[in-house]
C-alpha cells in the first residue's frame, strides 16, 4: 500500500482566494492511500520543498501529490524535491489547481470541489505509480554526414574542429556540391570556387575527417548514440591510394565525347574523368557506360599511361560498416527538370538555358572560358532575357508550391555580372515579386535596377519560341498593363529546387520525417530547426528547405553544435515514460511498429516464459532509447501487451474513474 | 449526479489534453484568467494518439455526460504524426457510437494549439452547453454508477 | 470433393504435406468439425460440401507452428483471412501448403430449424435442392434459401494460393452487404438505440465470437488483461455488454475481412457481423476502398493515415439522423 503525502499550496492567493485549500488537504485526509496533507502558501519555495522532505522522513511516505500551479511550470522542481528526499522523482503527481482551476473559476465552492476531484484523482493516479529509472545508453564520438556540399563541408569542418571524427559520405565522385559549379556569390561578388576550394582541401586534410567519396550510405540501423551504417563504396575503377591524381589517364583516353555533367553537359569530357580540376579527392573515375575498355574489352590506355598502376578494371563494390552516435542530412538539391514545362522552349530550343547552366557559362573554368556564347552558334548575344520563378510558387503539379528562395538574388547576380562584363548588353528580368530579404540583398538588388540599368519586367512568361534566328519571349508587363514579345538572343530560366533525389530514400532509412515536397522535417519549426524529429539525426542545408550559402553555413554550423552536444556526453539519459510491451502478451502482430514515429519497435523471437507458458514466440521490443513516449503503439495494441510508463491503461483508468466518482 | 440547489443539471465533461499543445493552452486559458464551467476536468496525456476508446468508454460507464480529447492541430504534433492517428481512431469510435443510438454530441475531438487559451475556454464553454442540453447520459453508463 | 480428395492424396503421396487441415463429419450428419487429417490417418471421415462453412485459417497459428507441412483447405472468403494472419505474423507459412477450393456458399441449419424444423436427422444435398430428413418426415428447401448471412453479401474470389482447384460458375447471390448497415443508419438514434439494446443484451459473454475471429487471433485479449484496466469475464451490467462488443468491433477495424464467423456462431443470434461491416463502409467511404487481408503487405486504415483526413466531426455532419 502507497503512503501518499498531499501538500496543497497556496500560491500566495493565486489559488488560495478561490480554492478551500484546507477543505482540499482536509478531504485528502479521508483518501485511503493518503498519509499526510497539509496546506502552505508557498511549497515551491525553500521552505515548502522542506517542509515536503521532512514529512516525507516523518511519515515514511511513498510517493506525493503536489496540488498546486501547472506541472508545466513545477513539475521538475517537485521531483528534485521528492528525490532529495530519497524518494523516485517519478512518484510525484501534480493536481493542477492554479491554471485549470483557480484562474478558471470564480465561485469559491465550486472550485473547491473541483480542486478535491483533482487533488482524488492525482492520488488515484500515484497509487498505481511505479518508480521509473530513465535508462542509459552510450555514444559513439563519432559523426556521419551524408552529402558532401557546402552544408555537409561546414557542418563536418564544425564537428572536427571540436575534437571528433567525422565521415563524410558523398555520392558524386568529388565533394563541393552545388557551390563548386557557382560563379561568383551574392551579393559580394567572390568567386565561389575561391572560398569553397579552400574548404575542400582542409577536409581533405583535416585527419579527424574521412571523405568517402564515390559512395553512398545504403543502410543505416540503431539509435541515437549509437548508429551503424553500412556505407557503398561505388567502383571507380581506380586506386585512391595508388592514384596521384597527375591526369595523364584523362589526357589519353580516347572516349571524349561524353557529356560533362559538372558543366551541364554543355561540354564533352573523356570517360575517365576528374570533375574538375579542385576536386576533392583528386582521383578520376571511370564511366563504365562509355569506356572503350568496358563496352569492347579492347583499349586499356589508361592503364598504361598510369604511371602508379592506379588503375583497377576489375574494382568492386566495397562496403564499410561504421559506428556513429549522431548523422548530419546534407543531402542539398537540385533543380527540377524542365520537362513538363513545354512552352518555356527548354530542351528544344538550344538557347533557353537553365540558371545554373548560365553559371557554368559565366564561370572562367567553364566550357566557354567565362565568355557568355549561346550555345547554338557560339555567338556573344546581343540581349538576354532572364525568366524567374520557373517552377516555383506555383498551384498545378508540376509546379513546386513553395518559393526556391535562392533565385532572386542570383538572377540580380547574373544580371549584374553580365552587364559588368558586356555593358552593351541587353538584359530583361520577368519577375513576379523580387524577394530580396538579407544582409545587403536590397541593395545589391537595387543596384541591378539603378546602376546597371538592369531592365525589370513585372509579369510573367507565357511562352518561348525561336524566329528567323532569335528567341522569342512572350508575356505580360503587369505594371505597364500589355503582352509585349521580347526578341531575345538567349533565355535564362531561374529553374526551382527541389531537394535531392536521394532525400526520401535516405528519410526512410534514418526513420526521419519529411513533408510533401520531400524537404526534411524539423523537430520545431522555430526552437529546434536544425534537428530532426528522429534523435540523433540533424539537418544542414538545403535538405531542410531552400536556402542560400550564407544561410546554408549558418545551419550548417548550427546543426556541427547540435552533433557536438550530443557527442560530448558519456551517456544519454532518456525519458522513462516510454512505451513497453509484456511478451507474454504480445503477438508479434506488428501493427505497434506501424504507427512508431521513431522506429523504436522491433521483433524478437524468442522463447517467452511465464506461469504455464514457455515457448518461442514472436514480440515486440522497444528501443527506450528511441522511444520518446507518444503512446500510439498502446492503442494500436489490441491485447493491451504494449503500455507507456507513467501514463499506464490502469493509471488513466484511475484517473478516468477519480473523476468520474 | 451532482445536483445542486436549484437542481440545474451539472454535467460531468473529461477533457482529455495532450501534454504539448492542449494541456498547455488550457494553462494559458488559465493565465489569460479565462472562465469556463469547473464542470470539465483534464486529464493529461502525452499525446491526443495515447487516448484509448477504452477510456473514453470507461468515463461513459463511471457517468461522465460527455468527453472531450484535445491535441496539436494536424501537422503540428510533438511526435509529428500522433495526432493523425488519434483522427482516425476518434471518428471511428465516435461514428459506431452513434451507430448504437448515442448522443454523437457526447464526444468531441478538438484542435487546440498552445497558444489558444481562448479557444480551450470558448470551446470548453461550447461543448458543455452542448452536454447540458442533452441532458444526463442514460444509454451508456454503468447502471450501479446511477445514484 | 472428389477432386480434393484426389489432390490431397496426391500431395499425401509425394510427400509434398503430412497433415491437411479440413472437415469432418460431425455428430450429426450435417455437422463439420474442423480436424486434421494425417497421412497416416487417412482421410476417414473427410468431407466438403454446403455445411463447411468454417474458417480454418485461424487454426493455422497453432498448426503451422507443429512440425511437418499442414495443408489447408481455403474457401474464397477464407484465403482474405489467411492472408491478414500472415500480414500480421501468425502464421508459419513455411510449414504451410495452401489450397484453394470452390464455393458456392454454405447452408445455415439455424435457417431450417428457423423455418420449422425439428428433428432433424439428415440432410441430403442434391444440386440446388436440400432434403431435410426429420423425425416428422421429408422436406425439401431450395439451398439458396438458407444459405448463411455471410454467404448473402459474398463477393469474394480467391486470393493467390499454392495450388487452386477450381469449381464449375456459380451465380453469387446479390445482397448488397451495407444494406442492413444502411437501413440501421436511416433510423433515429432511439430507434438504434433500442435496437442494439434488444441484441447486445442477449449477449451471454460465451466468447464465442471472439474465438472464432481470425482477426481476434491474440493470445491474451484486454478483456483478460489486468492490466488493461478492463478486464471482464461476465457482462455484469448493459454497460459492459456495449463495451465488450465496441471494442471487440474496434479491434479488428481494418483488420475485419468480413468472414461473417462471428454472427455465425453466435449462440444467441447477435448479427455481430453488423459492427464490423458498420466499420468496413466507414473506411471504405472516409478513407478510400479497404479489403482487409487482399495482400499481405499493405497497412491497415487504422495504422495509416492521411493528412488530408476528415475530421471526427464529420460524424456529427454525416452520423445516422
Amino acid at each position: 500500500m502507497q503512503r501518499i503525502g498531499v501538500f496543497v499550496c497556496w500560491c500566495g492567493s493565486n489559488i488560495a482566494a478561490t480554492v478551500d485549500v484546507a477543505a482540499v488537504a482536509e478531504a485528502a485526509k479521508l483518501e485511503p492511500a493518503v498519509a499526510f496533507a497539509t496546506d502552505y502558501q508557498y511549497m515551491c519555495s525553500e521552505s515548502g520543498q522542506s517542509m515536503i522532505k521532512d514529512a516525507v522522513k516523518e511519515h515514511n511516505l511513498t510517493g506525493i501529490v503536489i496540488a498546486s500551479c501547472s506541472p508545466r511550470m513545477h513539475e521538475t522542481t517537485f521531483r528534485k524535491t521528492a528525490q532529495a528526499a530519497g524518494l523516485n522523482p517519478y512518484m510525484v503527481e501534480i493536481a493542477n489547481l492554479r491554471e485549470q482551476c483557480s484562474w478558471v473559476h470564480k465561485n469559491k465552492e465550486e472550485a473547491t470541489e473541483k480542486a478535491i476531484v483533482l487533488m482524488r484523482t492525482a492520488v488515484a493516479k500515484l497509487t498505481l505509480n511505479q518508480p521509473l529509472i530513465a535508462g542509459e545508453s552510450s555514444v559513439t564520438k563519432r559523426a556521419l554526414v551524408i552529402g558532401g556540399g557546402i552544408a555537409g563541408i561546414q557542418t563536418a569542418l564544425d564537428i572536427a574542429d571540436a575534437g571528433y571524427e567525422v565521415d563524410i559520405v558523398e555520392k558524386k565522385p568529388t565533394i563541393g556540391g552545388k557551390m563548386a559549379q557557382l560563379d561568383k556569390t551574392f551579393p559580394t561578388l567572390d568567386c565561389a570556387a575561391c572560398i569553397l576550394t579552400p574548404k575542400m582541401v582542409d577536409v581533405a586534410t583535416n585527419d579527424k575527417i574521412t571523405i568517402y567519396s564515390y559512395s553512398e550510405v545504403e543502410e543505416v540501423k540503431g539509435f541515437v548514440g549509437n548508429f551503424t551504417a553500412k556505407i557503398r563504396r561505388k567502383a571507380r575503377y581506380v586506386d585512391e591510394e595508388l592514384c596521384t591524381g597527375c591526369g595523364a589517364c584523362t589526357e589519353k583516353c580516347p572516349s571524349k565525347k561524353n557529356p560533362n555533367e559538372f558543366n551541364m553537359g554543355l561540354d564533352n569530357r573523356t570517360a575517365i574523368y576528374i570533375p574538375f580540376a579542385q576536386a576533392v579527392p583528386k582521383v578520376p573515375v571511370i564511366d563504365a557506360k562509355n569506356c572503350i575498355k568496358f563496352k569492347t574489352g579492347k583499349c586499356g590506355l589508361c592503364a598504361t599511361v598510369c604511371p602508379s598502376n592506379a588503375i583497377k578494371y576489375d574494382q568492386e563494390d566495397t562496403f564499410v560498416e561504421e559506428n556513429y552516435g549522431a548523422i548530419v542530412v546534407a543531402t542539398g538539391f537540385n533543380p527540377i527538370k524542365l520537362d513538363e514545362f513545354g512552352e518555356l522552349g527548354y530542351g528544344q530550343i538550344p538557347d533557353v538555358i537553365t540558371s545554373l547552366e548560365y553559371e557554368r557559362l559565366m564561370n572562367a573554368a567553364g566550357p566557354t572560358k567565362g565568355h557568355v556564347l549561346r550555345p547554338s552558334d557560339g555567338k556573344k548575344p546581343k540581349k538576354i532575357v532572364f525568366v524567374q520563378c520557373v517552377g516555383s510558387r506555383g498551384q498545378s503539379c508540376r509546379e513546386k508550391g513553395y518559393c526556391s528562395k535562392i533565385c532572386c538574388m542570383y538572377t540580380a547576380k547574373h544580371a549584374i555580372l553580365t552587364k559588368d562584363h558586356y555593358p552593351e548588353m541587353d538584359v530583361d528580368v520577368f519577375y513576379i515579386d523580387v524577394r530580396t530579404p538579407g544582409k545587403n540583398y536590397d541593395e545589391f538588388y537595387r543596384r541591378a535596377v539603378e546602376e546597371y540599368d538592369v531592365n525589370y519586367i513585372k509579369g510573367q512568361v507565357g511562352k518561348i519560341y525561336e524566329e528567323n534566328g532569335k528567341v522569342m519571349v512572350q508575356g505580360s508587363d503587369m505594371l505597364g498593363n500589355k503582352q509585349l514579345t521580347v526578341e531575345a538572343d538567349l533565355v535564362v530560366l531561374a529553374t526551382a529546387i527541389e531537394p535531392d533525389e536521394t532525400a526520401r530514400s535516405i528519410g526512410t532509412m534514418l526513420t526521419a520525417s519529411m513533408d510533401t515536397n520531400d524537404f526534411f522535417t524539423e523537430a520545431h519549426a522555430k526552437l529546434r530547426p536544425v534537428e530532426s524529429p528522429t534523435a540523433g539525426i540533424y539537418l544542414s542545408g538545403v535538405c531542410q528547405g531552400p536556402k542560400d550559402v550564407p544561410e546554408t553555413v549558418s545551419q550548417a554550423g548550427a546543426a556541427a553544435s547540435k552533433v557536438i552536444g550530443l557527442l560530448a556526453k558519456d551517456k544519454l539519459v532518456g525519458n522513462p515514460c516510454v512505451a513497453g510491451s509484456n511478451p507474454l502478451l504480445c503477438n508479434g502482430c506488428g501493427q505497434c511498429a506501424n504507427v512508431c514515429p521513431y522506429g523504436a519497435i522491433s521483433y524478437v523471437e524468442e522463447e517467452v516464459r511465464g506461469p504455464g507458458v514457455r515457448e518461442v514466440r514472436r514480440y515486440a521490443v522497444v528501443n527506450e532509447a528511441v522511444c520518446q513516449g507518444c503512446g500510439a503503439c498502446t492503442v494500436t495494441c489490441p491485447s493491451g501487451a504494449m503500455d507507456l510508463k507513467g501514463f499506464t491503461n490502469r493509471q488513466i483508468m484511475a484517473e478516468v474513474d477519480a473523476i468520474c466518482k | 449526479m451532482q445536483v445542486n440547489e436549484n437542481k440545474e443539471f451539472r454535467p460531468r465533461i473529461v477533457a482529455f489534453c495532450c501534454n504539448w499543445c492542449s494541456y498547455v493552452g488550457a494553462d494559458l486559458a488559465g493565465s489569460s484568467r479565462m472562465e469556463y464551467p469547473a464542470d470539465v476536468k483534464i486529464i493529461r496525456v502525452p499525446c491526443s494518439c495515447r487516448v484509448n476508446p477504452m477510456f473514453i468508454l470507461r468515463a461513459f460507464e463511471r457517468g461522465a455526460d460527455g468527453v472531450i480529447l484535445c491535441g496539436c492541430h494536424p501537422g503540428d504534433c510533438h511526435y509529428s504524426t500522433g495526432n493523425y492517428y488519434a483522427r482516425r481512431r476518434m471518428t471511428m469510435l465516435f461514428s459506431m457510437l452513434d451507430y448504437l443510438g448515442i448522443e454523437k454530441e457526447r464526444t468531441r475531438v478538438e484542435w487546440v494549439s498552445a497558444a489558444e487559451g481562448a479557444k480551450f475556454a470558448a470551446t470548453m464553454n461550447e461543448f458543455i452547453d452542448t452536454v447540458k442540453n442533452l441532458g444526463e447520459n442514460r444509454k451508456l453508463r454503468d447502471l450501479r454508477c446511477k445514484e | 470433393m472428389q477432386r480434393i480428395v484426389d489432390k490431397i492424396n496426391e500431395l499425401f503421396a509425394n510427400g509434398t504435406v503430412d497433415r491437411v487441415l479440413g472437415w469432418k463429419v460431425g455428430e450429426f450428419s450435417y455437422d463439420r468439425t474442423p480436424y486434421v487429417f494425417t497421412k497416416e490417418g487417412g482421410l476417414d471421415g473427410f468431407a466438403y460440401d454446403s455445411f463447411c462453412a468454417n474458417n480454418l485459417s485461424k487454426y493455422l497459428i497453432a498448426e503451422s507452428r507443429k512440425e511437418g507441412k499442414v495443408l489447408v483447405l481455403l474457401k474464397p472468403c477464407d484465403t482474405y483471412s489467411y492472408n491478414q494472419l500472415v500480414a500480421e505474423n501468425r502464421i508459419k507459412t513455411e510449414n504451410v501448403y495452401t489450397v484453394s477450393i470452390p464455393c458456392k456458399g454454405k447452408v445455415d441449419v439455424e435457417k431450417l430449424k428457423a423455418m420449422g424444423m425439428t428433428g432433424i436427422t439428415d440432410i441430403v444435398e442434391n444440386g440446388e435442392e436440400l432434403t431435410v430428413t426429420t423425425l416428422y418426415g421429408d422436406e425439401k428447401v431450395n439451398r439458396c434459401d438458407v444459405l448463411c448471412e455471410k454467404c448473402l453479401a459474398c463477393q469474394k474470389t480467391a486470393k493467390e494460393c499454392d495450388e487452386a482447384i477450381e469449381g464449375e460458375a456459380y451465380e453469387k447471390p446479390h445482397k448488397d452487404r451495407f444494406a442492413t448497415v444502411e437501413e440501421l443508419e436511416a433510423m433515429s438514434p432511439e430507434e438504434r438505440f433500442a435496437f442494439w439494446r434488444k441484441e447486445l443484451s442477449k449477449c451471454i459473454r460465451c466468447n464465442a465470437c471472439r474465438n472464432v475471429c481470425p482477426a481476434c487471433s491474440y493470445i491474451k485479449c484486454v478483456f483478460d488483461n489486468d492490466n488493461s484496466g478492463i478486464a471482464s469475464k461476465a457482462n455484469t451490467d448493459e454497460f459492459q455488454e456495449n463495451m465488450f462488443h465496441i471494442i471487440r468491433a474496434f479491434h479488428v477495424a481494418g483488420r475485419c475481412t468480413d468472414c461473417g464467423e462471428c454472427s455465425r456462431v453466435c449462440p444467441q443470434g447477435i448479427p455481430l457481423h453488423l459492427l464490423n461491416r458498420k466499420f468496413i463502409k466507414e473506411i471504405n467511404e472516409l478513407y478510400g476502398e479497404y479489403q482487409a487481408g487482399d495482400n499481405t503487405e499493405s497497412r491497415g486504415p487504422l495504422t495509416s493515415f492521411t493528412k488530408e483526413d476528415c475530421e471526427p466531426s464529420i460524424v456529427y455532419e454525416k452520423g445516422g439522423k
